[in-house]
């Protein structure tokens, strides 16, 4: 609950909702970009014969990693700086963000290359680099398209999913990017150009890490367009922020993350490019290499025995491309880079800042996520342990006590139920059993929906007549 | 063999027809029903809601009241995913009578090994597998085979069938605007079917589908599958 940077929710989950709700362009843009990668994952995870196992396989070994992180993470920095790579520690967002500024500061750099990465996004990277007066250039074609818009990621996969292709090309236009058409291939002509300008002269380069392995100090990025390579392989630095749930023990266990990843994530059977470094080669790809190993709330997360599976997450994206919420608010009602179901359940734990409490609430606890899940995260199971703690809201907690201590007892229910029978025949009488309005708080019921009506004798009633 | 019903408390109050719907059926089958007096909620609300301390009694009420019959009937897959999924964690000693908590369809098809129950209703329905009973349960295609063994009744695919409704207990309240959204689309797939009823194993989900049908006019109508397993 300790952690910081952009993974507080600065408003409650239903306001921001709601606004992103009224977006009718940004439902639909949604609408037809899940379905499409729902649909591509739905195939190619049905041609793997062993998929179930592979799932089983993966929970295990992070579950694994889980219960002797310290020894691991103690062992991955062993063998990095072995290998010639200097190992940081940040306890938290700010402290992470302002030791990766440090060792650019150092290089003498204005300017840096960017793989798309998740944990720079969560400390706050960007704007700490460009308050130093170092500008970061985002080489990722979706994360470049939101970052000329001035806007933020909304999904972890794919940051620029609320915006169509005519959208993307104004947005270009804006930023001198020019494309003549709205053709896929046009949009991504026109960044390739803008970017390799970039590669070329870059002295820096900063990434994340989709996974590090302990037993060799190697780190991984995994990735579809090939610009990460670029960033990985020219510049002199490379400085990799990773989480340090990111670990796997050995590098065989990178098997059945590998096959695991692209398909729940693009849904593809193998992604296009797989990074893996190990230190510094001479004379080969940069010749200075840093990792810094990222906490910022993850180890109360850890502490957590329900919730610690939130940990296992290899951020592929599968939960926000199933979930019904998601599909029709986007990511950035979610108010923290981890959005959908998995950042329902990971922003709450590794932070109690701001409305990050009403998070786990954004779900109607339909399961799709728990299905699609490549590490069998019971993400239903972790929100409803997340409501427990609240807080709940006091008239809400005065009627569900009460009802509670009703039920509890067989004369005080049966007495309730004549009672509530009884209470709505005015309205039967009136309405014909079905009410159009209610006053508060049933009226977030009748606001979308008419209710229905006790019928004039409940169950229990009828069988004390019929049966006994 | 002793079947309990549980008729759960939104059916006990507001669809009571589903609750005599059961005893229909498996009356009709040769089984004798009883409904223990005892019987309140199963805590679904409260767990779910964040009360955990709260539907512990009510848990306990349940496991008491049930544990001396053979076989506990639910017309609710989200009721008996709370028994069978959570009891056993929540109460000690639950995890028998949890085992022996069937939805519906799952103690006809199972348990019983009946499809047909001789059921009538000359109707075209659609089915809308609701979440519980769907991916806690995998009830799979259980309540479908019942009603194809209907005689007279025209069963249509309903598209986008595995989505949620938008219901969600408490989150139709507490996120009412994306219920709503999310209410629309399926009542958009379940008129465009052309059904006259849509049928599912949840009376909840169901009041929240049926009353965006009946907010915007639409000519179908909800039913308990129990009520078309009863018709004769």
């Amino acid at each position: 609950m300790t952690g910081g940077g952009n993974i507080v929710a600065r408003r409650p989950f239903p306001a921001a909702a709601k606004e992103k709700l009224a977006d009718a362009q940004l439902r639909a843009n949604l609408r037809r970009a899940t379905h499409t990668i729902r649909d591509k994952r739905l195939r190619v995870v049905a041609e793997v014969p062993d998929w179930e196992a592979l799932r089983v396989a993966g929970a295990a070994i992070k579950d694994d990693v889980l219960s002797r992180l310290p020894e691991l993470l103690e062992q991955f920095e062993a063998a990095a700086t072995a290998a010639g790579a200097v190992v940081h520690w940040a306890r938290d967002a700010a402290g992470a963000a302002a030791l990766v500024t440090d060792l650019v500061r150092a290089t003498g750099a204005t300017e840096v290359v960017k793989v798309k990465s998740m944990a720079t996004q969560e400390i706050g990277l960007n704007e700490e680099l460009e308050a130093a007066g170092i500008a970061a250039v985002e080489t990722d074609l979706a994360e470049l398209i939101v970052q000329l818009a001035g806007d933020t990621p909304s999904h972890i996969l794919v940051p620029a999913i609320h915006y169509n292709r005519s959208q993307i090309r104004d947005i270009f236009a804006r930023n001198g990017l020019t494309a003549l058409t709205d053709d896929p291939p046009a949009l991504a002509e026109a960044a390739r150009r803008h970017l390799r300008a970039k590669f070329l002269s870059a002295k820096v380069a900063i990434s994340g890490a989709n996974f590090a392995v302990a037993e060799s100090g190697t780190l991984a990025v995994v990735e579809s367009e090939g610009n990460g390579r670029m960033c990985l392989t020219l510049p002199e630095t490379l400085i990799s922020v990773v989480g340090i749930e990111k670990l796997v023990p050995t590098f065989r266990d990178l098997e059945v993350f590998l096959q695991l990843l692209p398909r729940s994530s693009t849904g593809e059977r193998m992604n296009p490019y797989t990074s893996l470094w190990t230190g510094v080669t001479p004379g080969d790809g940069p010749q200075t290499v840093h990792v810094v190993l990222v906490d910022n709330g993850r180890t109360d997360t850890l502490a957590d025995d329900v919730g610690r599976q939130a940990l296992r997450c290899i951020r592929c994206s599968a939960c926000l491309n199933v979930c019904p919420v998601y599909e029709r608010v986007g990511g950035h009602a979610y108010g923290s880079v981890y959005p959908g179901p998995i950042g329902a359940i990971l922003s709450p734990q590794m932070s109690g800042e701001g409305a990050n409490h009403t998070l786990p609430y954004a779900s109607t606890l339909c399961g799709a996520c728990y299905d699609a899940c490549p590490v069998r995260i019971n993400i239903p199971e972790v929100l409803v342990h997340l409501r427990q703690t609240g807080p709940h809201p006091a008239a809400e907690r005065a009627a569900m006590r009460a009802l509670s201590w009703t039920m509890r007892s067989r004369r005080r229910y049966a007495a309730a139920l004549r009672a509530a029978r009884r209470g709505a025949a005015p309205l039967r009488w009136v309405t014909g059993g079905t009410v159009r309005r209610l006053p508060w708080p049933m009226s977030a019921w009748t606001a979308a929906r008419d209710a229905p009506l006790p019928p004039k004798q409940t169950f229990r009633e009828w069988w004390a007549r019929e049966r006994s | 063999m002793k079947i309990a019903l549980f008729v759960t408390c939104v059916n006990d109050l507001v669809f009571p027809d589903t609750g005599k719907a059961v005893v229909r059926v498996l009356e009709r089958l040769g089984h004798t029903v009883e409904f223990p007096a005892g019987q309140s909620c199963c805590g679904q609300m409260h767990a779910n809601s964040g009360y955990r301390a709260e539907a512990l009694p009510l848990a306990r009420n349940f496991v008491e009241t049930f544990d001396p019959y053979d076989a506990v009937v639910a017309p609710s897959g989200s009721c008996v995913a709370m028994v069978r999924d959570s009891y056993p964690r929540l109460v000690p000693g639950s995890a028998s009578v949890a085992g022996r908590t069937y939805e519906l369809s799952e103690l006809l098809v199972d348990v019983l090994g009946v499809t047909d129950v001789g059921a009538a209703f000359p109707h075209r329905v659609t089915y809308h597998p609701t979440c519980h009973g769907l991916r806690m349960l995998r009830l799979g295609d259980r309540p479908r085979a019942l009603l194809r063994a209907v005689r007279g009744l025209e069963l249509i695919d309903l598209p986008g069938a595995e989505e949620c409704c938008g219901f969600g207990g408490t989150f139709a309240m507490k996120n009412a605007g994306v219920s709503g959204a999310m209410l629309a689309d399926k009542c958009d797939a379940i008129v465009d079917t052309g059904a006259e009823y849509v049928a599912a194993v949840d009376n909840s989900c169901l009041a929240h589908i049926g009353g965006g049908l009946s907010r915007h006019d639409a000519g179908a109508k909800p039913i308990h599958y129990a009520g078309i397993l009863a018709a004769s």
